[in-house]
């Protein structure tokens, strides 16, 4: 039973990585109706301006990790000014080629800065490796750090779309792109903000996965296809559910890594078809609303 | 138009005649033997696109998972020699059926699933085929792989080993050209169309929907298992890691390059995608993803359409200029016969609310 709880906790750990990715996904998706395959990449990248912040730079890392999310935020705003804007009114798979486009080079970049050597990053300081025992289950504290961190992300998020006059704006345009406009909004530039938040948000999966899978031009590809998994397991279209379904795919792939015998090469297979298994049954995702069509 | 000949416009009739004579004398008076093995991944790269066009161009469901109905494909044809010692002429087809089946047996689960959570679901198919094929290694020699013997021209013909490969494949993928053309310009394709357009309506108008999408899939995987049966003789060796997740994206990309919902992007598409590494490699020559990707990018800016949606654009437009006064009148005709290109996400999508409301989500 204390296993179980143990891979529970560091499930959510790592599930707190894939959540946050998952609500950069949702935050694009909702708006342009496309999957960024550069998500992951963009995030990497991020990272690696953590790194060189704290490592050549010598910043602090609090300072580093504020840093780098408002290079990002503006990174992601000039990437969609740039790539995306001349395909925004293409069919939604012109967009995602695009997207794929800009994962290539983005890898290949970071890769011709800072070579493909793997790197330690550093974890956050005041949260040492040492774990804690609770009633005989031992958690990080970095963890800790990881599944708070989610939570604090999803309600600042949540805060920002509910409560600010900017939220308000950048919700209207996605939902409803022609009356928002009518009524004053700058529907494109909401587009190029929304990518500028998600790839804040990404950056904050990027540094908190570094410290554990160590840094590389390649560390998010899986990372990638598990908030992929995790987006559409909550229902592509709710950053709640993007958050719900990261936890979820995080303590699934360590369940089923533990108690299923023999999955180690499978491990993702299992995962993913028992993912699908419940998209079959709910399919519109966990929170997501059933499918329905006007006529 | 009065000169017709197989449903082909006598403009139209002479490009497929030019192209053809070209494909077929190529081999034998441009072609060296490196280039001529490259075509010949052409060939059935671009019968494994028209499959997935019939799936995600015409009907509609979007795949990312084609690659592992290659992957059945390439198995078939390795372990129907491996084990059994069948001729690997005589596997290209049980390869194709097998897949087939496979594919037609997915269909139904993904009756319930579309956009973006079908897209996953195919997508788990594609990330599941080199781990299973790992683990029955008793049947697929696991990691290691299964080298096949040179496919030899069995005619006496003196050809090459590649101008062998060459027209093999290019043969089959005439044979399934006509066939899938034949196929979407009858009944069929009208009732696909209109699936993918409206299921609602299409259901109104006494179309069985779920019979029609699960025959997209099954017709689709076909296509894909013999073009992977096709890429195992060329090749001649199979290994998990020929059927992992690049090999999808790469189907992913032709499909869209070549154009959606058209029968001449596959074969666009399937040369770009073959041929765009190579290139790639001699322009930033240590890393060439990143001109890859840059070239991705520059060019859905300048075809979002694909190369044949472009090219129809442009073919229009030189029509109104040479023509003014009867232009019009054959624009319009032509626009509602073909329709613009749609793509899958137009299919209503689950969960959304406001852009069936508010008019179209990103104008």
């Amino acid at each position: 039973m204390q296993g179980v709880v143990q891979q529970i906790v560091s499930g959510l750990a790592t599930g707190g990585v894939y959540a946050s990715l998952a609500l950069a996904l949702v935050l694009i998706y909702r708006s342009m109706e496309a999957l960024n395959f550069a998500q992951g990449e963009m995030a990497m990248f991020s990272t690696f301006i953590a790194w060189e912040l704290i490592s050549v730079v010598h910043l602090n890392y609090y300072a580093a990790f504020a840093i780098t999310i408002a290079v990002s935020i503006a990174g992601g705003f000039l990437i969609e000014r740039v790539v995306i804007r001349p395909v925004e009114k293409a069919p939604p798979l012109t967009v995602v080629l695009v997207t794929l486009g800009l994962f290539f080079v983005v890898n290949g970049l970071a890769g011709l800065i800072w070579s493909y050597v793997i790197k330690p990053f550093p974890g956050p300081p005041g949260f040492p490796q040492a774990p804690i025992s609770v009633g005989g289950v031992t958690v990080g504290l970095q963890d800790l750090f990881l599944i708070v961190m989610t939570v604090v992300l999803l309600g600042i998020l949540y805060a920002f779309f509910q409560f600010t006059k900017l939220g308000l704006a950048m919700r209207a345009a996605a939902l409803y792109p022609e009356t928002s406009r009518l009524l004053g909004v700058r529907t494109s530039q909401m587009l190029g903000l929304g990518w500028g938040l998600a790839a804040g948000v990404g950056a904050v999966s990027g540094m908190l996965i570094a410290p554990i899978e160590f840094l590389d031009p390649n560390m998010m590809q899986p990372v990638l296809l598990y908030a992929f998994a995790a987006a559409v397991l909550g229902g592509v279209e709710n950053p709640v559910g993007a958050v719900v379904g990261g936890f979820l795919v995080g303590v699934l792939l360590a369940l089923i890594g533990t108690y299923v015998p023999g999955a180690r090469d499978l491990r993702l297979a299992f995962g993913l078809v028992i993912i699908v298994a419940v998209l079959i049954v709910r399919p519109g995702g966990l929170l997501g609303r059933a499918h329905l069509a006007r006529v | 138009m009065d000169r017709t000949f197989l449903g082909l416009g006598g403009r139209t009739w002479l490009i497929s005649a030019v192209a053809l004579a070209v494909a077929l004398l190529a081999p034998l008076f441009l072609l060296d033997r490196f280039n001529t093995l490259q075509f010949a991944y052409v060939w059935a790269f671009a019968i494994a696109l028209i499959g997935l066009n019939v799936l995600t161009g015409y009907s509609g469901q979007i795949s990312l998972g084609n690659g592992a109905f290659m992957a059945i494909g390439a198995y078939t044809t390795a372990i129907l020699y491996y084990k059994l010692k069948v001729p690997y002429g005589w596997t290209i087809l049980p390869a194709g059926l097998v897949a087939g089946l496979g594919g037609y047996l997915f269909g139904f689960p993904s009756l319930k699933l579309s956009g973006l959570y079908l897209a996953l679901a195919t997508f788990a198919l594609a990330l599941s085929a080199s781990p299973v094929i790992k683990n029955f290694d008793g049947l697929t020699n696991g990691h290691e792989g299964i080298v096949l013997p040179p496919a030899l021209d069995p005619f006496g013909f003196g050809l090459t080993n590649e101008q062998w490969l060459y027209y093999l494949a290019l043969i089959i993928a005439i044979l399934l050209f006509l066939f899938a053309r034949a196929m979407l310009g009858g009944a069929t394709g009208r009732a696909l169309r209109a699936i993918r357009d409206s299921e609602t309506a299409a259901a109104a108008s006494g179309i069985s929907v779920a019979q029609f999408k699960t025959m997209a899939f099954g017709v689709s995987a076909f296509y894909a298992g013999i073009a992977g049966s096709l890429y195992a003789i060329i090749t001649a060796f199979v290994s998990p890691d020929s059927f992992d997740l690049p090999l999808s994206l790469s189907l992913l990309v032709g499909m869209v390059v070549g154009g959606l919902g058209t029968l001449a992007g596959p074969v666009l598409g399937a040369a770009f995608v073959v041929w765009l590494p190579i290139y790639a490699q001699q322009i930033i020559h240590n890393r060439p993803d990143v001109a890859y990707g840059a070239i991705l990018i520059l060019l859905m800016f300048v075809l979002p359409q694909g190369i044949v949606g472009g090219a129809r654009q442009l073919a229009g437009w030189y029509r109104r200029r040479s023509r003014p006064e009867e232009a019009s009148d054959e624009a319009s005709l032509h626009a509602v016969r073909t329709g613009p290109v749609r793509d899958w996400t137009e299919a209503p999508l689950s969960g959304t609310t406001g852009p069936s409301e508010g008019g179209s989500p990103r104008s």
